[in-house]
């Protein structure tokens, strides 16, 4: 390793794609495959050819499109110089805030709530895109700083300022869910950089006294899915419904589940949302508990390598960059599989890589990019603006 | 390089803490996930299969209802109905309910009713416009079919009854489940189920109905069926051959005509009830439409009591028709010889009451035959009197009067027939000598039904047990025959007795001066014997009968006498025995009499004309209402 650590800003094309962690590659593709088969499943089968199941239409052949994008997206994030990252990550989060104020002013009404900006061929939700640049944007602030700084309140007025402002706009559209993978995902890379742990417990602990306040400022349907979630049977009709079927599905697939496109919850529309939110409920439905853990397994496998590149990244920008995507990642697969088994409130957070949808898959795989990106530059030393370190 | 290394160990730290942290959280989910689809599996697993599959009933056919040739008197018609789904409308449910309306009637009203109900239902829950169309109206709807995007036409079954007035009173009807009825077959849980609700619609009510088949459909969670998973289809309703005749129910439906009356004829060997009128009637198929406020009103308010069966549940004084009983139970007790003469001198005194015979001055010296054939009271009293009214009693109920015949019908009365032990326990006083007497003339507590005066008859005609019976045999849908006994044991009656009184009988009509001579048939083969009765309903008062009894004509018709007359025929060789009561219809030999001459004279030539059974005719063809 060391061979190249002089040489690492001079890295050749083909160098960089010889260092590409072609394994983490190969997992998104596995992973990102289960998600095609589930999509195939999702789709109601030909009606002319009975007992036909599934078909690539209306979900899997987008997907893997989509797919196909991202990953091209990918690999151009991963091949880009880090530095070039560090430099433009303040810009990236300007425009990302700027984009969200966008969506405040002129958006577009999706499922109630206005997310989307349409960009015409594309419907861009720049809460996905600030996911992604708040932590670079974090990164950045953190980097190259010393414990002594970081360890000082008044550093970190800044941050918490990246931090609250897309949260606050965000919460606005409403969307509970990105809200709080922003502000744990963020938590995170503060407690990598060394912030002083009774910081954290002073913001949880104040975090938890505002509840009753902040609870005043929820939307009913928020309120509502608060609610349900703490007791879904008390309204199995209603808005308690969709955790319940969710439950009856993970339930009755058992432990090797119902079989490839036999899952009756799913397919006959017991599920709300089998294609996006709840595509795991069906995949549970149809493979059972066997299905569920291998997938889960996959999972855990990425997050590994996500770890692993973290830890051989000399620089704390590529360290911090490649956590905070990680956790990311994390977050995504924790709260929607926590929510689809009713450990958590339906927030609307989709199963990363597998759930139908493309601003989640495309900024996913981006991440993936900037992941990679570390691992590529993870011998290289950076300094405070992104110049070769002196060192 | 220190201080970078210091925070380089912090990261490690800490990025350890944070991978062991989510180690913990995935493993939660994993354990979650473990609990879910394996603890608590069996009880999803159930969910599951009950949110999919959705059973819908199948309501079988209601079994027919024949009389004993095959004709049908109770069968299902197909009842069209016009329904609408709103969402094959082409979103516009409106304008095809306003197309509608232009083929068929719809009121305006019914027009907001209906929109309002489609509102109210998911849009593809077809919405039912009307029901019982003609075929003219179908034929224009389906002409209309391409202008009216979302309607349908649907077969339904109703119950109907082609010749049902003349037999309202034995078929009953159905009606629709009420709150009362027991819910234990889940078809009554069906809109629209009908059930019997009384004669021999209720009485056979569960072999009619049949059982319901099951189609088991699976179907998504707002309830829309997505396909058949499995049927099984139900058992239709058996069908249940009567010993009616439909074509004699009709010629003595007509022959009562309006009159508040009840007649039964019956098979004297067998116990088939061959006709059972009861009148006024009313049209059972307005049960299953549904009546009107007025119509029920009109019902039950109507004086002649339309709802109610006569011939098994109007109890009457016998009257003279009783004089056989209290003849048979003398005989039998050897209180008087077939010859013996009793004087008649118009009135008969027991200590300090007068007892008078109905023929003012009386009928001279009478033996047992000539006391049938005048039907002279003074006879009657003087043999009761010898006999006692226990072994009066006694006879009477070996003849079927007193307690149910045992009719396959429902709502049957018992009658009365007085004694002793009875009255003391009814009453609470001990029975008086006159009370003999009365009885001896069929009057004062006893009481029977039309249908216990017809069995009566076959008794003492046959000399068995006879017990009536409408049901003739019960097929189920597989073929099993349910038969009905008609086998009876020996009553144990002296052949001469019987003998005696049915010559008595035969004197009624066949002599000249009996009280039903005019009444009698004058062909040979078919001649009849038989029994008038003059049941009295008020109470003639010494002041009247000094001056003169007044006649029935002159009196409100609820205060006139009931006409009474049993008979048998053909006399030589019995086979039918037949009775009837007019309520208020005056004197026996001359309205009741009459009726039974024709009935029985009907019945025998049906017999005779037909040789062989009649095979079942074609199923008319059934249109519905004619517009």
């Amino acid at each position: 390793m060391m061979r190249y650590r002089l040489g690492q800003d001079k890295l050749t094309m083909g160098r960089k794609i010889l260092e590409l962690n072609w394994g983490f590659v190969l997992l998104l593709i596995i992973t990102a495959s289960v998600g095609f088969a589930m999509l195939y499943s999702a789709a109601p089968g030909d009606p002319n050819v009975p007992g036909s199941v599934g078909s690539w239409d209306p979900w899997a052949k987008r997907q893997l499109i989509r797919f196909a994008g991202g990953m091209v997206i990918m690999f151009v994030v991963a091949l880009t110089d880090i530095r070039i990252w560090l430099r433009y990550s303040y810009i990236l989060y300007f425009i990302a805030l700027g984009l969200l104020v966008g969506v405040e002013v002129k958006g577009s009404i999706g499922m109630g709530a206005q997310r989307w900006i349409s960009l015409g061929f594309f419907q861009l939700q720049p809460s996905e895109l600030m996911k992604i640049t708040l932590v670079l944007a974090l990164a950045r602030y953190f980097h190259g700083r010393s414990l002594e700084e970081i360890q000082s309140i008044p550093f970190l007025f800044v941050p918490l300022f990246m931090v609250a402002a897309p949260s606050v706009l965000i919460l606005r559209q409403p969307d509970l869910g990105t809200t709080l993978m922003l502000i744990l995902g963020s938590g995170v890379i503060f407690f990598l950089a060394g912030v002083r742990l009774w910081k954290f417990t002073l913001v949880g602990v104040s975090a938890l006294a505002a509840i009753p306040v902040a609870w005043q400022f929820l939307h009913t349907y928020q309120k509502k899915r608060v609610l349900t979630f703490l007791n879904p049977e008390n309204d199995p009709l209603g808005a308690g419904y969709h955790i319940m079927q969710s439950k009856i599905a993970f339930g009755s697939g058992g432990m090797t589940g119902k079989g490839f496109g036999q899952g009756s919850q799913s397919h006959l529309n017991f599920l709300p949302e089998k294609q996006t939110d709840f595509i795991f409920t069906m995949l549970a439905e149809e493979h059972g508990l066997v299905g569920g853990l291998m997938v889960m397994g996959l999972y855990l496998l990425l997050l590994i390598y996500g770890y692993a590149i973290a830890m051989r990244a000399r620089s704390q920008y590529g360290r911090l960059v490649a956590l905070g995507v990680t956790t990311t990642f994390f977050l995504y697969i924790f709260i929607n599989i926590g929510m689809v088994m009713g450990l958590l409130p339906v927030v609307g957070v989709p199963l990363p890589l597998i759930s139908y949808g493309g601003t989640v898959m495309i900024s996913v795989l981006f991440s993936f990019g900037l992941l990679l990106s570390v691992s590529v530059h993870r011998d290289l030393t950076i300094g405070r603006k992104g110049e070769p370190d002196d060192f | 390089m220190h201080r970078s290394s210091d925070r380089s160990k912090l990261f490690s730290r800490r990025a350890a803490v944070l991978g062991g942290g989510k180690l913990v959280l995935l493993s939660a989910l994993a354990g979650r996930m473990y609990y879910l689809q394996v603890v608590e599996a069996p009880r999803f697993k159930t969910m599951a299969e009950e949110n999919r599959i959705s059973i819908r009933l199948l309501p079988p056919p209601r079994g027919n209802i024949v009389d004993r040739f095959g004709e049908e008197l109770a069968v299902n018609e197909t009842n069209y109905r016009v329904l609408i789904t709103a969402e094959d409308t082409n979103g516009k449910p409106k304008e095809t309910l306003d197309t509608l309306g232009q083929v068929i009637e719809i009121s305006e009203k019914e027009k907001k009713k209906i929109l309002k109900e489609i509102k109210r239902k998911r849009s593809f829950v077809p919405v039912t416009v009307r029901e019982n169309l003609t075929w003219e109206e179908v034929a224009q709807i389906e002409v209309n079919t391409p202008d009216l995007p979302g309607s349908e036409i649907d077969e339904g079954q109703t119950r109907h009854y082609p010749k049902g007035h003349y037999s309202a009173h034995v078929l009953g009807y159905v009606a629709a489940v009420s709150e009362r009825d027991a819910k234990d077959d889940p078809l009554l849980e069906l809109p629209g189920f009908r059930i019997g609700k009384s004669g021999i619609e209720k009485l056979h009510d569960l072999k009619l109905r049949g059982t319901g088949g099951t189609s088991q459909v699976e179907v998504n969670a707002l309830g829309r069926v997505i396909q058949e998973v499995e049927r099984q289809d139900g058992e239709p309703g058996a069908e249940v051959m009567l010993t009616l005749d439909a074509g004699l129910q009709q010629m003595v439906s007509e022959r009562l005509g309006e009159e508040a009356a009840a007649a039964v004829i019956m098979d004297v060997h067998t116990g088939d009830i061959l006709s059972m009128v009861s009148s006024p009637t009313y049209d059972p198929n307005a049960f299953n439409r549904g009546l009107s406020q007025k119509e029920w009103q009109d019902l039950i308010n109507n004086p002649r009591g339309p709802l109610t069966n006569k011939a098994i549940a109007g109890q009457y004084a016998p009257g003279s028709t009783f004089k056989m009983v209290v003849a048979l139970a003398a005989l039998e007790k050897g209180v008087v010889t077939p010859t013996q003469e009793i004087y008649c001198g118009g009135h008969m005194d027991l200590g300090n009451a007068r007892f008078h015979c109905w023929k003012r001055g009386g009928h001279g010296p009478m033996n047992m035959v000539e006391a049938h054939m005048h039907s002279c009271d003074i006879y009657f009293y003087e043999i009761a009197k010898r006999t006692g009214i226990n072994r009066i009693h006694d006879m009477a109920r070996r003849l079927g009067i007193g307690d149910v015949t045992g009719l396959d019908l429902p709502g049957e009365r018992t009658g009365l027939m007085p004694s002793r032990d009875w009255k003391l326990a009814t009453l609470g006083a001990p029975w008086q000598g006159g009370e003999t007497l009365i009885t001896g003339i069929g009057q004062g507590y006893v009481l029977t039904t039309p249908l216990q005066l017809a069995v009566m008859t076959s008794r003492l005609v046959s000399n068995k047990k006879v017990v009536p019976h409408l049901t003739r045999k019960i097929t189920t849908a597989d073929g099993v025959v349910i038969p009905v006994r008609t086998e009876f044991e020996s009553l144990g009656l002296s052949p001469a007795h019987l003998k005696l009184v049915q010559d008595g009988m035969n004197a009624v009509t066949n002599v000249v001066g009996g009280t039903a001579y005019r009444s009698r048939i004058k062909e040979k083969e078919f001649a009849m014997a038989g029994k008038t009765g003059t049941a009295q309903v008020r109470r003639i008062t010494k002041a009247e009968r000094d001056s003169r009894v007044r006649k029935n004509s002159e009196l409100p018709w609820e205060l006139r006498d009931h006409a009474l007359f049993v008979g048998f025929a053909p006399y030589h060789n019995p086979r039918y025995a037949a009775s009837v009561v007019v309520e208020h219809g005056g004197s026996g030999s001359k309205v009741a009499a009459p009726i039974v001459r024709d009935l029985l004279l009907e019945a025998q030539r049906r017999e005779s004309a037909r040789g062989e059974p009649i095979v079942a005719p074609a199923a008319t063809k059934k249109n519905g209402k004619e517009a």
